[in-house]
């Protein structure tokens, strides 16, 4: 907050003798749980090729880390077109003055060079008040080919660095690619890296599938698919593409979604019209069933933990939201207000349940504690569903549904303070994403 | 009102009636020709036409029921007195749910909605055997505006009829 203030200070000795003290007591910090007013200024200038076939990949890699981090909106980008010098040689002294002048409060500088077909990304983080370091320089090597996952995997420890959180960036999303009217649509199975990149197709687009979820190592998919001709569950390797149905469904079955430790699979089963909530090992055996009641008991999701399970449950006349042991149970109900709530999913660190909210003909993502107290919704539109959480639990992505004939699908992410709202461009109509954790 | 809704409900499966087509799905429950079963002239009773347009192959439910309501059940006695009487085909009841809803809690309402038709039928008399049940939850609205006038369309459990058990 100090810092915040002392960014509009225009005596220049009294910030820069204010802002050395404070960095002297507190690290360059910002909170991403507050809800950002003022994003923190940070310079990216491009990063230094270090010989010439590191040249087409410099600028790229830059751009990406930088959106990364403006797409959180707690940082904001102070464009190369006002940067007084340029970083020409990593390893020169940094001239701070240059950078202090244009308040870049953080500087980010990198420097690029290839190795047949490795790319070797080095980057340092400097408090430019302070005229410090913050944290040692990493360096990353990895095939040429994944040079986005390098942006994102600097991305993720600047944010890290700057914010005292984990990052979320070096993720992909598996979601429903959707395509035609509304009344014929067709919808495949797709991968994503987080930002939309990278779109890969995993099914074609023959048979109606739905609502995929990734293993915990984001390597395998659950899904449901028509492709039998009812909806049954099916698990699928994203590399090899293949795929075989989780265990024994005589009925219909939906709404699959992993343990945290990836050995079981929890979903709903439908038999005479009642859906209650089933586990099954990942290799298809040992099936229990864990609710029993005439209601609709479906999209569980297990605790981090692997000791509870919440799921939405219609028992007591709407759907509301519940939470059970993980070994099924009595289960108690969390959801208090007015409306109707369903779609529940524990939030990685254990501490929030995001949910969709229906009520008074609108549609909202919201959040709240695990018992229920401090309901929080961030978003509404006609037709908002399925919120899944970022790997540090303080993102969300969901997708928006526009309303009438030519209503369409598009995927979003909010952030826990409900202040940044943005659109995930994909190549067609995008639905049901489900966000991987940080990849190995 | 309701009376208006289930003739906007026949209507539509003569319009789509027209158009329909093979697939591995019948999502819309349009009927036509499926599994290779001519729907003949609506005249003659033993017609799949005679079935979708003059029975109606298709009930309605309010927002978020499975209720089957006195048109829906005068519909329903319909198609078991005709499954009664054409012993040679088999059914399935695809259940379906508005655009208003969550897409698992849509499939779950779907699948109630097919069960309540199929209970029905049985209860009539007609052989669970040759009963099956689908839901598509919302993933094949029939008509496709955001407004009660299409939902109340895309509410429904459509009974297709199929070549028979022993085909």
């Amino acid at each position: 907050m100090m810092k915040r203030i002392l960014t509009f200070l225009t005596t220049v000795m009294m910030a820069v003798s204010l802002v050395t003290t404070l960095a002297q007591s507190a690290p360059l910090r910002i909170e991403v749980t507050k809800g950002v007013i003022e994003p923190m200024p940070f310079a990216a200038p491009m990063f230094v090729a270090e010989n010439t076939a590191a040249q087409k990949y410099a600028a790229d890699l830059t751009k990406v880390l930088s959106n990364d981090l403006i797409g959180t909106g707690v940082f904001r980008e102070i464009p190369s077109a006002a940067h007084i010098s340029n970083i020409t040689n990593f390893n020169a002294p940094v001239q701070f003055s240059d950078w202090k002048a244009i308040n870049a409060q953080a500087l980010i500088t990198g420097a690029v060079s290839v190795s047949g077909n490795k790319l070797i990304v080095k980057f340092r983080l400097f408090d430019v008040f302070a005229q410090t370091p913050l944290g040692d320089g990493l360096q990353f090597v990895a095939t040429t080919s994944s040079w986005r996952r390098m942006s994102h995997k600097v991305a993720d420890a600047v944010y890290s660095r700057l914010t005292g959180e984990t990052g979320y960036f070096d993720s992909r999303v598996v979601y429903i690619a959707e395509e035609g009217p509304k009344d014929k649509r067709k919808k495949r199975l797709a991968l994503m890296d987080y930002d939309g990149a990278n779109v890969r197709y995993l099914t074609n687009a023959n048979d109606i599938v739905l609502s995929p979820r990734f293993s915990p190592n984001a390597r395998e998919v659950i899904y449901t698919s028509y492709e039998t001709g009812a909806p049954r569950v099916f698990l699928m390797n994203v590399d090899t593409l293949k795929r075989r149905i989780l265990g024994d469904q005589p009925s219909m079955a939906f709404a699959p979604r992993f343990s945290p430790d990836g050995s079981k699979v929890v979903m709903s089963l439908s038999q005479g019209g009642n859906s209650d909530i089933y586990v099954v090992d990942v290799d298809g055996s040992n099936k229990r069933r864990l609710t029993n009641s005439p209601a609709i008991d479906t999209a569980p999701s297990f605790s981090p933990d692997g000791s509870q399970i919440v799921f939405e449950s219609d028992r007591s006349g709407g759907q509301q939201v519940y939470i059970m042991s993980a070994s099924g149970g009595a289960a108690k109900r969390i959801s208090n207000g007015s409306g109707r709530y369903g779609t529940p999913v524990w939030s990685p660190r254990g501490d929030l349940i995001a949910f969709t909210k229906l009520n008074k003909g609108r549609f909202h993502i919201g959040i709240m504690r695990t018992d229920g107290s401090r309901e929080k919704l961030l978003t509404a539109s006609f037709l908002d569903e399925g919120p899944t959480w970022s790997a540090n639990g303080r993102v969300l992505m969901f997708f928006r549904e526009t309303a009438g004939v030519n209503g369409a699908p598009s995927i979003y992410s909010v952030d826990v303070t409900g202040r940044v709202l943005r659109k995930v461009n994909t190549p067609t109509f995008g639905s049901d994403p489900a966000w991987s954790g940080l990849l190995e | 009102m309701t009376n208006i809704l289930v003739k906007f409900g026949m209507l539509a499966v003569l319009a789509v009636g027209l158009t329909a087509c093979g697939g591995k799905f019948n999502g819309g429950g349009n009927g036509g020709n499926i599994g290779g079963i001519q729907s003949g002239s609506v005249n003659d009773p033993t017609s799949l036409a005679y079935f979708q347009q003059t029975i109606g192959d298709r009930v309605l439910f309010a927002v978020d029921q499975s209720t089957l309501s006195p048109e829906a059940t005068g519909i329903l006695d319909g198609q078991a007195n005709w499954l009664l009487q054409n012993t040679q085909y088999v059914v399935t009841i695809e259940g379906h749910a508005d655009e208003q809803g969550t897409r698992e809690y849509n499939l779950a309402l779907g699948a109630r909605r097919a069960s309540a038709s199929r209970n029905y039928l049985v209860d009539r008399g007609v052989a669970d055997n040759r009963i099956k049940t689908l839901t598509y939850g919302k993933e094949r609205p029939l008509a496709i505006c955001s407004s009660e006038e299409c939902w109340s369309q895309n509410r429904r459990a459509v009974t297709v009829v199929g070549a028979g058990l022993g085909s």
